[in-house]
């Protein structure tokens, strides 16, 4: 019978059937960061628990790092609390940490992959929605809570329903200027933002199989945006050559032989899912946010909507909250909003290529006066890359500052943050109100280039005008 | 490991209306830089309860008309986005012993299970009722019934949607999933065996 690769890795997984129902679910790979783990540590010593696989955990620090100072103790007491904590547990349980001294610290959904510790056919946990990301490599990966991540450290299992599976075809090619976040910003307004609810996500078509896996990361990071815990684009040759040569992928005689079993996880053609969704390449525009939730977007060309045309109250009502919050009038374009701040960043837009795009067009143009533009790679290997590349001297001459690797402005719980009701080109994942850091600071959603259009502009602006991104 | 089996909750109610309602509004983010959940509790909401100088603003869990309230009321796709178990913490320690919504996000529906914190889905028209109730008699009690899956308000009952696994869950005492899999680290360790990536 054939199976797609959610049902296969699923069933690979399987501890046994709960009393209550639920599955156990063998984890393979638990990655850890300092702000939602300490409490699980704390649970376990109450229980007086050991962890149970400590070599399959695997932490780094990135939420609460400070991006423009390196030596501790940090500036901000709490958060130096926090990073010692981590390093406390991580010692005493013998776990690996991606500490800042290591050069391999970063946000732990570009790490993973980086490292080559995300590979097809396992299944991953992390106190962190967008664990969703290290699906684009055929892993089944879930965010969880922080009684999870005790469950995991305990067990190397937690108890979980399965999830329906839903394929997303996008067919076809993508227009000049049109990227991967466009891709997944465009889904999630179709589908909702709750439209996932139940679900995994199997993103497939044309345009998948030729992104690379920086681009499948971004689409698989916000799936849980979309309301999906979890989202997957099977593995193929694009993903092995990401892995080959990688610290922690196989190597030797290894290598070929993982490179089958990885293969025999992605899905069976005609197998079975709960339900089909297509899209056409050519149809996804350049898409920002104009509200408060991720599923609040227009194409670029499109204008604010009007609360006056909403066809049910429920819409009404939010078009109307989400524009009284952004201070957006209905109707008018959404190119041209003023924008404060440019952030290019996070788990969704932090990689290699992020950067490398923009810089192509970035060259010889300037922030314009006033905004304030900040670039953070998720890494210290993505610095590094740039650095050797030259790329972060194209950020620093356009009068972006180039920062060290963590979150950043993508939650802002280190000391980057809005002020105020400063309106941000934001290439990270979330637009909920107060999620930069000012509970009135405000974020408009984008890709990479469309940030740096609006960094150098000062305004909301379509890319591919600014940069004359043609064909 | 022993745990209280929750089958009826009978408290008082407060409606924060809205759909799409956030983990970040639930608990800011910057709330999050401790190392215990202890605390949490009054932050719950703060920056839509606070103006920025820090001084309350209406908001239904600043009405002294709902002080008190163990039951919170809500819309649709509740508690979305960011998978903090911060969000249902914050509630519990709050002094919440149960969450009534149109639906709830999926991360945060677990969170709260494994910490006794039931989260019950009602209609929409159901939850408008209850919530009219409240407004109209914020001392009375409302009932969840767990165990029959109804919500008794104000002379009327309404069904209360629960996921079969949660249900037995919390009336069977078994919320936290710990106990359970404890018992299965033996086969846990049979399946590792079996899996390449995880053999040493």
């Amino acid at each position: 019978m054939s199976k797609s690769l959610f049902q296969k890795v699923w069933e690979a997984h399987t501890v046994r059937t709960l009393p209550g129902g639920q599955t156990q679910l063998l984890i393979g790979t638990h990655l850890i960061h300092e702000v939602t783990s300490p409490q699980a540590f704390g649970m376990l010593r109450d229980l007086g628990l050991k962890v149970l696989m400590p070599q399959r955990t695997f932490a780094t620090v990135d939420h609460i790092v400070p991006t423009d100072q390196v030596s501790e103790p940090y500036a901000d007491p709490l958060a130096d609390a926090m990073i010692r904590e981590l390093r406390r547990n991580c010692r005493e349980f013998g776990i690996t940490f991606f500490d800042r001294a290591t050069g391999r610290q970063g946000i732990v959904h570009i790490i993973g992959p980086e490292q080559g510790i995300t590979q097809p056919g396992t299944t991953i946990a992390c106190g962190d929605s967008h664990t969703s990301t290290h699906g684009a490599f055929g892993a089944i990966a879930f965010g969880i809570g922080t009684t999870q991540i005790r469950d995991v450290l305990a067990t190397q299992s937690m108890a979980i329903g399965r999830l329906k599976v839903r394929r997303i075809n996008v067919t076809g090619r993508l227009q000049p200027g049109v990227y991967a976040k466009d891709v997944i910003l465009h889904l999630i307004r179709k589908l909702g933002v709750n439209g996932g609810t139940g679900y995994a996500y199997e993103y497939g078509g044309e345009v998948f199989d030729r992104f690379s896996m920086e681009e499948r990361m971004t689409v698989c990071n916000m799936s849980i945006e979309g309301g999906a815990r979890a989202g997957y684009v099977n593995p193929d040759a694009t993903t092995f050559a990401y892995l080959k040569g990688r610290p922690y992928a196989p190597s030797g005689a290894a290598w070929e032989a993982a490179v089958a079993r990885w293969r025999a996880f992605a899905s069976d053609p005609g197998c079975a899912y709960d339900d089909v969704v297509d899209f056409r390449g050519e149809d996804i525009p350049p898409t920002v946010t104009w509200g408060i939730n991720p599923g609040q977007g227009v194409a670029i060309n499109e204008t604010i909507p009007d609360p006056a045309k909403a066809t049910a109250a429920d819409e009404k009502a939010s078009i109307e909250e989400a524009l009284a919050y952004m201070k957006l009038t209905p109707g008018a374009p959404i190119k041209g909003t003023r924008i404060d701040v440019a952030f290019l960043g996070s788990c969704t837009n932090g990689r290699l290529s992020d950067f490398q795009e923009v810089a192509k067009f970035l060259k010889g143009r300037r922030v314009a006066p006033g905004v304030k533009a900040i670039a953070v790679p998720g890494s210290q290997g993505v610095g590094l890359l740039c650095a050797s590349l030259g790329i972060d001297r194209v950020f620093r001459d356009a009068g972006f500052e180039w920062r060290d690797a963590g979150c950043s402005m993508c939650l802002a719980m280190n000391p980057d943050k809005l002020i105020g009701d400063q309106l941000c080109a934001s290439s990270s994942n979330r637009n909920f109100k107060g999620r930069q850091g000012s509970p009135t600071g405000r974020t408009i959603l984008m890709s990479p280039l469309m940030v740096a259009a609006a960094a150098v502009t000062g305004r909301v602006a379509d890319a591919r005008e600014v940069f004359g991104v043609s064909s | 490991m022993s745990l209280a089996k929750i089958t009826t909750i009978t408290g008082r109610g407060v409606h924060v209306p809205g759909n799409d309602i956030d983990t970040d509004r639930i608990i800011p983010a910057r709330f999050m830089k401790c190392v215990t959940f202890d605390g949490l509790g009054e932050f719950l909401f703060h920056d839509v309860r606070k103006n920025p100088e820090g001084v309350d603003q209406p908001h239904p869990l600043n009405d002294p008309r709902f002080r008190g309230a163990t039951i919170l009321l809500s819309g649709a796709n509740f508690g979305c986005g960011s998978s903090r178990e911060h969000a249902p913490q914050a509630i519990q320690k709050h002094g919440f012993r149960a969450v009534i919504a149109e639906s709830f996000a999926e991360i945060f529906f677990g969170n709260c299970i494994a910490l006794g914190l039931p989260c019950l889905s009602a209609g929409r028209d159901d939850i408008r009722k209850i919530a009219a109730a409240v407004e109209s008699r914020p001392d009375a009690e409302i009932t969840i019934d767990i165990a029959k899956g109804e919500i008794r308000f104000a002379g009327q009952t309404v069904r209360a949607g629960l996921r079969e696994s949660a249900r037995a869950a919390l009336v069977g005492g078994r919320w936290d999933a710990i106990g359970d899999l404890l018992e299965g680290v033996g086969d846990v360790k049979k399946v590792a065996a079996r899996l390449p990536y995880l053999a040493v």
